[in-house]
This record gives C-alpha cells, structure tokens and sequence, in this order.
C-alpha cells in the first residue's frame, strides 16, 4: 500500500471529553488525537458512545465538559465558529441522509456553490469528476430515491468531498447496507485513505479496520478500554472486555 | 337486539334513535358531480315553474334568469373576497409558521400564542371585530386612504387563514426527517440557508392538499360578510328577493342558485385536493 505516512501533528485534539443525555453519561473521559493523514478506526458495541463522540466532533452535540480542537479550531468554546469547523470536517452517515429532491449532481453541487460561494461551473466539473471517483459516472441525473444504499452512500462521500475537507468522519456509514454494497463503499473510502485524507470512522466492519487502520480504538460504555495499531489490537488485546468484543465479532 | 317494547303513549323521541354504521362507498367524480348539480338546479328551478304555470307573474326560472347577472356578479366578489383573503394570509400564514420553527424561543412562543388564538375562535367574531375596530379609513404621509368595508372583511378572513396556514408550515417542516438538518449542518449550512433550500422545497408538496382545504373553507365562509354588511351573494340574493316581491316561492330557487354556485365552485377543488393527497402518499 502506497500510504501518504501521517504527519506528526495532530489535527483532531479530542481531551477527556465527558458528554451526558441528562442522567445518562454517554461519554466518560474520552481522550485521543488523529495525525494529519491518518485512519482512525473506532470500534465497540453499540451503545457504547461512538456516534456520539463522533458528532461532538464537528459541534452537531455539544460537549458536557472536556475540549476538542480540530485544526486550530476550539470546538467546545462557545462562541465558536462552527461554519468555519463544519468546512474542513467532512461527515457521513449512517443513513446517507442525501436532500431527496436533488439529483446526484445536485447533491454534490449545493454546499460548495451555497456555502462557500464558489462558481457553478467550476463546481459542476468538480462534482462530475467526483461522482466518477466514486465510480458514479452516468448517475448524475438520478435522483436519491432511484439509487441503491450503496451509491447513495457513495454520493454522501462525494458531497462531503466537494467541500475539500482536512477530515472525514464516518459513522457506520456500512451498517444500513446491504451485503453486497458494503464492499463497494470501503472500497471508495480506502482509495481516500490512500491519497492521505484524515480519516475518522466509527466502524463494525472489522476486516476494514484490520487492514486500512494506523490505529484503532475500543470503546466499550463511554471509555476508551484499549488502543493500538491493529495488528496489535486485533491479535493480543489484554483488556477482557476488548477480547471478549473481537471473539464475538471475529 | 331484542327490540324495544312500545307503547302507544310513547314520544318518538324517546325511542332509541339508530345510525346505521354502514358509510356509502359512491364517491362523485367531478363530472357526475356536475351533472348530479345540474339535475337539482332543474328540479330546483324548472319544479316550482312548472307548478305555477304562465301566468302573469314571472316563473322562479325566469326570474333567476333575469337575475343571474346581478348574483353572478356578486359570486364573482365572494370569489374575489376568498382568493385576497387567500393571498394575505398565506403570506402571514408563511412567516408565521417559519417563527413557531424559529430558534428564538421568545418569538416561538409569541407565534404559537397568534397561531393557537386565531384557529380556535370563531371566524364570524373574528369579522366582527375587525369589521368593527379598525377605522373606516387611514392616514398614511397625510394621504387619506379610505378602507372599505369588503377590504377588511378580507382582512378578517386572512386571520384565520394565516393560522391555519402556519399550522401548516409547522407541520410540513417538522415532518422532515432531523437526520436532513444534520446533514445540512454539518455541510456548513446556515440554518436559513438549510429551512429554504432543503427543508422547504420538500414539504411543499406535502402542504398544498392542506392549503387547498383551507381555501376551499374560506371560499364558503365569504358569505359571512353578508352579515356585517358587504354586499356579495348572499347579501344580493336576498335584496332580489325582496326586489320580485319577497314571494315564498322563490325562497328556495333563489337561495338554491347561491348553493349550486358555490357547490358548483368548490367541490372540484375538494375532489383535486383528495387526488393530490393520494398522489402525494403513494409518491
């Protein structure tokens, strides 16, 4: 694999950060940071706090305490921009969430014309050349209810991609697919991590994290329980939590 | 059920009174609808004539005949009544609706208080009280702009038609899906930005069946500006009335034409409104 090797400064800071749903700790001490360039893979059962942790990332759930700094940018101050954090934080979701009304195109088309004010046409090549990269040439015109999961979801990694974000948070962005769109969805998101886009992924599929990861988080009840580069992680784990995860997942 | 013993000093209205629960399923469609109309306008109109035979007098028939552009006319106002009334409140129904989904919980609140006062009292005293309050005419830069009483029983009209348009929007823009907004969102939308470009454009459809309903209701209603004195139909038919002489039998023909024209007028609006709702639910 011709991997970009990650920088060594950290673009996401994320520090001790405690997140509660009223009553409800969802997050309790969260501490981690991503290089620039590097596959951040975050596993655990569910319920264990990941999505959440994932959105206070890009300010969608603010943080009870703790802080978190994206590129410079403090994300729990309260008076922060969060325009300015949302354009270079890139996100995917489950439910690919595409604006039903809009073609492929048009999806992809919106936010850099509306938000960053760039020209159409310029834009409209750009769109084109991405809907191509995630292998999309020819669905342009359809519309998202025309599409399977898997195209949709690779139209959301394409109209995330038009913003030329530094990082991309995806969050279980394979788990509403079916089985045999899956692949063509990691496929899109590893060729991303090989021209050395920062990636942050919530993630079950354990073989993709096993072989794109730099490093891979378990997180069980809103703590990280153990960490390391794969390889280590998926073979020795120590914590008997972490083993009794992977037996079952494995 | 064992059925009731009477007897022969029982009131009727004593007697257990029964709905039968079975619900027609004949459903008119527009053109049977209107031929359905025209058969009672003849019944209506032709019966009474044909009763009365030629004599010196004019036949009911003859008489709406001779009528019919005077109450057309006054048709034509209640029309135009009901399309202003239409326009004014969906245009305050509109930004109405945008505050009770707005952030600022102070005007949310205020909208909501507009919003639930004007649908929940009647529309009659509503026209009353702005027949009643607002002055016969304004001073706007020391113009004199006189206000006729047909402009503010539009304006009494658009009062509720603003609440229920903004009930509307409230609806619709609380039907889509939060996962839109978070998407939005994390595109680096504004929140006017998200509500106009992605939230809007996809109820609209979901709103017009709504829309459409509360116009066809404001359209009948029109005829309660009779009541404060604006001369439309109603008002018309019942000065033709007394213009052939107040004769009781042209009570009903007349009073029948008034019915069938607005009968005639908003039941294809009801029977599209129903299309387009089964339409948009299978979409």
């Amino acid at each position: 694999m011709s991997r970009v090797p990650p920088a060594d400064r950290p673009i996401v800071q994320v520090l001790d950060v405690h997140k509660a749903f009223g009553e409800a700790e969802v997050l309790k001490g969260i501490s981690f940071d991503v290089r620039r360039g590097e596959v951040v893979c975050i596993i655990g059962p569910s319920g264990s706090g990941k999505s959440t942790l994932i959105r206070c990332i890009n300010a969608l759930v603010p943080v009870t305490s703790g802080t978190i700094r994206v590129d410079g940018i403090e994300v729990v101050d309260p008076k922060i921009d969060k325009l300015a954090l949302r354009r270079k934080v890139g996100m995917v979701f489950q439910q690919y969430n595409l604006f039903p009304h809009k073609t492929a195109l048009e999806n992809v088309m919106m936010a850099p014309i509306h938000v960053l004010g760039q020209d159409k046409r310029e834009v409209e090549v750009r769109a084109r050349a991405l809907l191509a990269k995630v292998r999309l040439a020819g669905k342009e015109a359809a519309y998202p209810g025309e599409m399977s999961g898997g195209q949709q979801q690779r139209v959301a990694i394409a109209r995330s991609l038009a913003m030329r974000p530094e990082v991309m948070l995806f969050d279980e962005v394979t788990a509403a697919l079916d089985p045999e769109t899956v692949k063509e969805v990691l496929v899109t998101i590893r060729e991303l991590a090989e021209e050395g886009m920062t990636c942050l992924l919530v993630t079950h599929e354990m073989n993709f994290a096993r072989e794109v990861a730099d490093h891979v988080y378990f997180t069980d009840r809103g703590v990280i329980v153990e960490h390391g580069p794969p390889e280590t992680l998926f073979s020795s784990a120590v914590d008997p939590r972490t083993r009794r995860f992977l037996s079952q997942v494995l | 059920m064992t059925p009731l013993p009477s007897t022969a000093g029982d009131l009727p209205v004593l007697l257990p009174f029964r709905v039968s629960r079975t619900r027609a399923r004949f459903t008119l469609g527009p053109v049977r609808a209107w031929l359905l109309g025209a058969w009672l306008a003849g019944l209506v109109l032709v019966m009474p004539a044909l009763a009365q035979g030629p004599d010196a007098v004019l036949s009911p028939l003859q008489v709406i005949l001779r009528w019919a552009p005077l109450l057309l006319t006054g048709f034509a106002f209640n029309v135009a009544i009901s399309l202003v009334a239409m326009l004014l409140g969906t245009g305050a129904g509109v930004g109405l609706g945008l505050a009770l989904v707005s952030e600022g919980p102070i005007l949310r609140r205020v909208a909501w208080g507009l919003t639930q006062f004007f649908r929940n009292v009647p529309w009659l005293v509503l026209l009353f009280f702005v027949m009643f309050l607002v002055p016969f005419q304004v001073t706007v830069f020391g113009l004199r702009v006189p206000l006729p009483d047909w402009i503010k029983a539009t304006v009494g009209f658009a009062l509720p038609v603003m609440a229920n348009v903004a009930e509307i929007v409230r609806g619709a823009v609380r039907s889509v899906p939060a996962t839109q907004w978070e998407a939005a969102e994390s595109l680096a939308f504004t929140r006017r930005q998200t509500l106009f470009r992605i939230i809007l454009p996809q109820c609209l459809k979901r709103m017009l069946p709504p829309w459409m309903n509360v116009y066809a209701l404001i359209a009948m209603a029109t005829v309660q500006a009779s009541i404060v004195g604006v001369t439309e139909m109603l008002t018309l038919t019942a000065q033709v009335h007394a213009a052939e002489g107040g004769r009781p039998e042209l009570f009903a023909p007349l009073y029948g034409f008034a019915l069938l024209c607005f009968f005639l007028y908003c039941y294809p609006i009801d029977r599209l409104t129903a299309r387009l709702e089964r339409r948009f639910e299978t979409a």
